[in-house]
C-alpha cells in the first residue's frame, strides 16, 4: 500500500503510463526510443527550468522570471560569441553568474524585504525581458567550432541537451532529500514561522533557492540555445506558466512543503507527451496542448484538493 | 493637513506620476501640446489617457480581486476570448452589433464566475486557479479563429475603440463610466468593505457573519466582466481579433497598475483612485520611452525599476529600516 504522501506522485505517474500508453496504441512508431529521446531533447530546457521552480514552489515561493532568463541568456551567449568572439565556454560561465545573480537580488528582495514573491520575480521578468531585447532584437545564429562540436556530439552519441537536464535531475533529487538545504527548503515552505522558530536560517535558504532557480533558468537558456544553435531574445515567452504547470501537475502543492522533484519530472513528461501526440495527429492544432494542459492542471488541482480534505478530515477524528 | 496628506496613500503614486509628466515635458518638445482637429483632440497626454484604457478597465477588476487577497492571472486570455468571440458573431455570422456585445460580455463574466468558483466552492489557491484559464484561455481563443488574425468592420463596433466624444477618445469615456459603476457598486453599497475585511482577515469576515464565497464569486465575476471590455475595446481599436497577442502580458501589467496604486499584494484598503494612477503611469512610461528615440525595449527595464521603487517604498521592512534610522526609533 503506497502512503498517503505518495499519492499524489502515483497520480502522476499513472497519468503518464496511460498517456503513452495511448498514445502508443494509436500511434504507429510512438513506443519508440527514437520518439522517447527526442521527448526529452524537446523539453529539456523546460526541465531544466521548472526543477528550479520546483525547490522554489517547495519554499512557499514562485518565480515568474524564469522564461524571460532563458531568452536573455540565449541572446546573452549568442552575442558574445558571435559579435565579441569570446570564447564559448567563458560565454556559458558568464550567464550562468549572471543567471545566479539575478536570482539571489529576486531572492534578497524577497527574504529582507518581505516582497511577495509574484511581485519581485515579476519586476526580475521584465528587466531580464527588457535586457535581453536591449541586447538584440533579432536573433542570431551561432556558428562557432564549439557549438558544431556539440551537435556533431548529439547526432553520433547522445544529445548533450537531454545529458545536462538528466544530470540536473539527480543532483537535484538528492539536494532536495539528502542535504541540510533540501529538508531546509520544505521546512520553510511547509510553515515558516515553525522553520524561524526551529533556529533554520530562513533568509538565506530563501535567498538560495531563487539563486538556484536563477541558475536553473540560465542553464535552460543554455540548452535552448543549444538545441536551436541561435540566440533569441523572445525565446521562453510565457514559458513560466508551463514551468508551473508542469510543477502542479508533478504533485507538488503551491502553498509549499510537499512535492517531489520526481514528480516534475513526470509533469514535464506528461506536457511533453501531450506535445508528441498533438504532433502524430497531425489534424490537430497546436492550441489543443494549451487546452489539453489547462485541462490537466484542473485534474489534478481537484486531486490534491481531494486528497487534502480527507487528510484533514482523519486527523480530526 | 500635511499629516492627511502623508498618510494618504494616493500621494506616492501621484507624484511619480506628475514628476514622470513633469520630466516628460522637459525632455519631449510639445509633449504638453494639444492640438483641436475636426472637432478632437490631439496630443501625447490624449495618446496616453487612449492607450492606457484596456489596462484601467482591466485594473478596475482587479483591484477588487486583489482586495480580497486573490489574484486573477486570466485576464489577458479573457480578452482575446472576448475578441474572438466578438469577431464570430458580429463579424461572420452578422449578429446586431449590440447583441454580440451583450452575448460576448455575458460569457466573459461566466468565464470570471468559473474562477470565482475555484476560489470560492473548491478553496483553490487564486493563482492557481485562474493559472488553468490563463493557459486554456489562450487556447480556447486559438481554437475559436482557428489561430488567424480575424479582421471584420462594424462602423458602430469600430466608433468604441477609434470613435471620440467630447473631443476626448471613445475609450476615456468608457473607462470614466466604468469607473464610476465599479466605485458606486463598492463605496455606495457594502460589499466595498466586505472585500476589504475578507482581505484582511478571511476568517473574522466568516465569524462576522459576511458570506465570503459569494463576495468571492462577484469580484472574480466582476473581473471577467472588465476583462471582457478590455478585449473589446482592443479588438474594437484594430478592427480585428488576434488571438495570439490580443491581451498578451496585460494581466501583469493590470497587477502592476493596482500595487503601484496603492494596494496590497496581501489584501484589506484599496483604492480605484489609485488603480487608475497606476496604470496612467505604467502607460506614460512606455509612452515616453517611445518618444525619446531609444528602443521601446526599454521600457521594460525602466518598468521593472519603477516597479521596486514603489514596491520597496511600500514595504514595511524597507519603511522600518530607514525610518528607525531618521527616527532613532
Amino acid at each position: 500500500m503506497i502512503s498517503k504522501k505518495h499519492i499524489p506522485l502515483a497520480a502522476t505517474l499513472a497519468v503518464f503510463a496511460l498517456l503513452y500508453a495511448a498514445a502508443s496504441v494509436s500511434f504507429e512508431g510512438f513506443f519508440s526510443v527514437r520518439v522517447f529521446t527526442n521527448l526529452l531533447n524537446d523539453n529539456a530546457f523546460l526541465g531544466l527550468a521548472a526543477i528550479g521552480m520546483t525547490f522554489v514552489i517547495l519554499s512557499g515561493g514562485i518565480d515568474l522570471s524564469v522564461g524571460a532568463m532563458i531568452g536573455f541568456t540565449s541572446i546573452f551567449i549568442a552575442t558574445m560569441i558571435q559579435r565579441y568572439h569570446v570564447n564559448p565556454i567563458v560565454a556559458i560561465v558568464a550567464a550562468l553568474a549572471i543567471g545566479s545573480l539575478l536570482g539571489a537580488s529576486m531572492g534578497c528582495l524577497i527574504a529582507w524585504f518581505k516582497l511577495p514573491p509574484f511581485l519581485a520575480t515579476l519586476a526580475g521578468m521584465f528587466f531580464a525581458r527588457g535586457m535581453g531585447l536591449i541586447i538584440s532584437m533579432e536573433s542570431i545564429p551561432i556558428k562557432s567550432g564549439f557549438f558544431k562540436a556539440i551537435e556533431t556530439f548529439g547526432y553520433n552519441f547522445y544529445p548533450v541537451t537531454t545529458i545536462v537536464f538528466l544530470a540536473v535531475v539527480l543532483i537535484a533529487l538528492y539536494v532536495a532529500h539528502f542535504t541540510k538545504f533540501g529538508r531546509g527548503v520544505y521546512a520553510v515552505g511547509g510553515s515558516e514561522d515553525s522553520a524561524m522558530l526551529m533556529g533554520l536560517p530562513v533568509s538565506r535558504i530563501k535567498i538560495m533557492v531563487y539563486t538556484l532557480s536563477g541558475f536553473c533558468s540560465a542553464l535552460a537558456g543554455i540548452v535552448y540555445t543549444i538545441y536551436t544553435t541561435s540566440g533569441n531574445a523572445t525565446a521562453g515567452t510565457t514559458l513560466e506558466m508551463d514551468a508551473i504547470a508542469a510543477v502542479v501537475i508533478g504533485g507538488t502543492l503551491l502553498t509549499g512543503g510537499v512535492g517531489y522533484v520526481a514528480g516534475t519530472v513526470v509533469g514535464i513528461l506528461i506536457l511533453g507527451t501531450i506535445q508528441t501526440m498533438i504532433t502524430f495527429e497531425g489534424t490537430l492544432s497546436s492550441w489543443w496542448t494549451r487546452i489539453a494542459i489547462g485541462g490537466l492542471l484542473l485534474l489534478f488541482i481537484f486531486l490534491q484538493r481531494f486528497i487534502q480534505t480527507r487528510a484533514q478530515g482523519a486527523t480530526r477524528k | 493637513m500635511m499629516a492627511r496628506i502623508k498618510s494618504s496613500k494616493l500621494i506616492w503614486p501621484l507624484l511619480a506620476l506628475i514628476v514622470l509628466l513633469a520630466l516628460n515635458g522637459f525632455f519631449t518638445p510639445g509633449f504638453f501640446h494639444i492640438e483641436i482637429k475636426s472637432g478632437r483632440f490631439y496630443g501625447h497626454i490624449i495618446d496616453i489617457m487612449n492607450q492606457a484604457a484596456p489596462v484601467m478597465l482591466l485594473s478596475l477588476g482587479m483591484t477588487l480581486v486583489i482586495a480580497t487577497g486573490g489574484v486573477d492571472l486570466s485576464v489577458g486570455a479573457v480578452m482575446a476570448i472576448s475578441g474572438a468571440v466578438m469577431a464570430l458573431l458580429t463579424g461572420k455570422s452578422g449578429v446586431f452589433m449590440p447583441a454580440g456585445l451583450l452575448l460576448t460580455l455575458i460569457l466573459c463574466v461566466i468565464a470570471g464566475t468559473w474562477n470565482g468558483l475555484l476560489v470560492s466552492a473548491f478553496d483553490i489557491q487564486p493563482i492557481v486557479a485562474t493559472l488553468i484559464l490563463m493557459v486554456a484561455g489562450r487556447g480556447i481563443a486559438q481554437l475559436l479563429t482557428q489561430g488567424q488574425i480575424l479582421t471584420f468592420h462594424d462602423s458602430s463596433f469600430a466608433f468604441i475603440g477609434s470613435g471620440s466624444f467630447a473631443g476626448l477618445p471613445f475609450s476615456v469615456t468608457v473607462v470614466l463610466v466604468w469607473l464610476a459603476v465599479t466605485a458606486v457598486l463598492s463605496r455606495a453599497t457594502a460589499i466595498g468593505m466586505f472585500v476589504e475585511s475578507i482581505g484582511d482577515n478571511t476568517k473574522a469576515s466568516r465569524y462576522a457573519g459576511i458570506s465570503v464565497n459569494t463576495v468571492k464569486l462577484f469580484v472574480y465575476a466582476f473581473s471577467g466582466l472588465c476583462a471582457g471590455m478590455a478585449g473589446l475595446l482592443v479588438a474594437s481599436g484594430v478592427n480585428a481579433a488576434d488571438s495570439n497577442n490580443a491581451g498578451l502580458y496585460y494581466e501583469l501589467d493590470a497587477i502592476l497598475a493596482v500595487i503601484v496604486g496603492g494596494t496590497a499584494m496581501s489584501g484589506g484598503r484599496f483604492s480605484l483612485i489609485g488603480s487608475m494612477i497606476g496604470a496612467l503611469i505604467i502607460q506614460t512610461l512606455t509612452t515616453s520611452i517611445r518618444a525619446q528615440n531609444v528602443p521601446v525595449e526599454f521600457a521594460l527595464v525602466v518598468k521593472a525599476i519603477v516597479a521596486l521603487a514603489v514596491f520597496l517604498l511600500q514595504s514595511d521592512a524597507f519603511n522600518k529600516m530607514f525610518a528607525g534610522r531618521k527616527a532613532g526609533v
